[in-house]
């Protein structure tokens, strides 16, 4: 028999109904999982008690037939979410023994469909970093590492290990760069960032507003649908939360595809590309091709601009947003002489390096006399590259890319390590759908040769997320990944 | 545009921020390295072309100003390092 901890959320939710096993049951198997595998570092809080007793209370909801969509699903939750009476630290040491007095929008709609959270996830600082190696708590490990440990991607990889170890049903993410794909990609899951709107980010901790998003990252296309019905919404509490309806995206997986147009981007398939992830490109252009689908070459001309657009706006946000921590009201407090000595001293002992490189970037770029020739320029250029895109979808109905230039790579990569842009241009497939607010998903579509998972990308027409599920339901049956992992 | 070691120091206290002074000349060369990478821009031809400041095509909803989630005053308190009589209290600012 499947391990419980294997089923998907749709599995377990069926099972659930019949009586097979009860929700408390699920939650301890979940429990066993992460308490055998803490070596990923997957979790930086855990809440096994409050699981079990929202667990108990799903029992008798399915007893007495009030069940709710995510009844009794174990999620695990990225440090970045508030949760009432929970800690939440965005991972960083700023944030240290912070309990939110209230919960965020998404993981009340969560908990209000029947989910119990079983802790907060690991992540980079603040969401910033592609390795969850910024995070104050330490790197999550990949659970697909060998010999040597690997990163889990980030900054979601907490939550991307946690899935992929099946130490939750499923998780949320964040998305500002790439957070929820990339380290979908490199652990072997599912993620979708949806459109900028889509969910509320209400009780997110802020980083780059104009970018951040939530998402749900899990074990595959159907349970991303799922989550992501729950997670959505038009939210009084975000002025950008968007008035649009929000569609039953199970009821696209598995519709025809024949005829639909999948543009491929040839500004994606650069010199020097990794040999297997262009093959597995190929692969995926081929499985929709048999199925019909018409693939249309497609020019996004100012993809190469993307990456320094969005280390231009995305420090200066952040910088704006990490203005508030001050030592004041919450968190770390470190006494000085007088009041400013107390600011600085509590953001110096308080940020990590990456944190501290972004916000006096971000404060450069915005500072008076270079205001315009960085900020807003990048501004100009962002509008550029999401005119790229609303010119590419006049010709095709979705885009398909690599999510990732590499796979998993070692944790302490020396050549990251002793310069951050080597580290950024890990997210040059990712970036551009947050500066244009596109919806995204990655989903695993193969192994590299040493073993570890690749990923490809669809990105959809904002609002359409419902043609991504459609089309990765198809790419995911033909790859059956997850029937070929042990 | 490169920049030196005195702006490097007010960029650090604009960030309220303290960079040890063995540490100014790294955070400078890390700082020109970047600022050269994201120079690329100035490829692009904006001529004309308005800044994006949101991808939402909607404009902000107007709402009534009033209270809906008012006398919270414990719950914003509850995570100050330090609080007395309802206040946040801080150092001494004036002497």
């Amino acid at each position: 028999m499947t391990k419980l901890t294997e089923l998907t959320i749709a599995q377990a939710r069926e099972a659930l109904k019949k009586k097979e096993f009860s929700a408390v049951e699920l939650t301890k198997a979940y429990i066993d999982e992460m308490n055998d595998k803490r070596k990923y570092n997957a979790y930086v809080f855990e809440t096994p008690e409050k699981a079990l007793t929202q667990a108990q209370k799903s029992d008798e909801k399915y007893a007495n037939g009030t069940d709710g969509v995510l009844e009794g699903i174990p999620l695990g939750i990225k440090d970045l979410y508030c949760t009432k009476d929970i800690r939440a630290t965005a991972c960083s040491h700023i944030l240290d023994g912070f309990e939110p007095q209230y919960e965020s929008t998404v993981t009340s709609k969560l908990l209000n469909a029947g989910a119990c959270f079983l802790g907060k996830l690991n992540m980079d600082e603040f969401a910033m970093g592609g390795s969850n190696e910024t995070s104050y708590y330490g790197p999550a490990v990949n659970p697909w590492s060998k010999d040597v440990p690997l990163v889990a991607g980030g900054s979601s990889g907490g939550s991307a290990a946690a899935v992929a170890a099946n130490m939750c049903a499923a998780a949320t993410g964040t998305d500002t760069g790439g957070s929820i794909r990339q380290p979908s990609a490199f652990c072997g899951i599912t993620g979708i960032k949806p459109t900028y709107g889509r969910c509320s980010r209400y009780g997110i901790i802020a980083f780059a507003s104009s970018l951040d998003q939530a998402g749900p990252m899990c074990k595959d296309v159907r349970d991303c649908a799922i989550m992501l019905n729950v997670m959505s919404g038009y939210d009084a509490k975000d002025s950008t939360s968007a008035k649009v309806e929000v569609p039953n995206f199970e009821a696209f997986l598995n519709q025809d595809i024949k005829g639909l147009k999948i543009g491929i981007p040839a500004e994606y398939r650069p010199d020097g590309l990794n040999t297997e992830i262009s093959a597995l490109w190929d692969k995926g252009i081929e499985m929709l091709k048999a199925r019909g689908a018409e693939i249309v070459n497609i020019s996004l001309p100012h993809t190469k601009y993307a990456l320094p657009t969005y280390y231009i706006i995305a420090p200066a946000e952040a910088s704006s947003n990490l203005a508030r921590y001050d030592g004041l009201r919450y968190g770390l407090r470190v006494n000085g002489e007088h009041l400013d000595n107390m600011y600085i001293n509590s953001r110096t002992e308080g940020f990590g390096k990456e944190v501290k490189r972004r916000i006096m970037i971000g404060t450069y770029v915005l500072s008076a006399g270079y205001y315009d020739a960085y900020y807003l320029k990048a501004q100009k250029v962002r509008r550029l590259i999401r005119q790229d895109f609303i010119n590419a979808f006049e010709k095709c109905d979705i885009i398909l890319t690599p999510t990732s230039p590499v796979t998993a790579f070692p944790i302490g990569d020396k050549s990251m390590q002793e310069n951050p842009i080597n580290m950024w241009l890990n997210d040059v497939f990712t970036v551009s759908v947050n500066l244009a607010g596109l919806p995204a998903m990655s989903l695993p579509m193969g192994l590299s040769h040493d073993g570890l998972p690749l990923g490809l990308q669809l990105i959809g027409k904002a609002f359409d997320e419902g043609t991504i599920f459609k089309t990765a339901s198809a790419l995911e049956q033909d790859a059956a990944f997850r029937k070929g992992m042990k | 545009m490169a920049i030196d070691r005195e702006t490097v120091r007010r960029i650090a206290f604009l960030s309220r921020l303290k960079i040890e002074d063995d540490k100014i000349a790294d955070t400078e060369d890390e700082f020109n390295k970047i600022l050269n990478w994201v120079e690329q821009l100035s490829e692009v031809n904006t001529d004309g072309v308005e800044p994006l400041v949101s991808v939402n095509d909607t404009n902000l909803t107007l709402r009534q100003d009033e209270v809906t989630e008012g006398n919270q005053a414990d719950a914003v308190l509850k995570n100050a390092p330090q609080a007395q009589y309802g206040y946040f209290t801080v150092p001494k600012v004036v002497e």
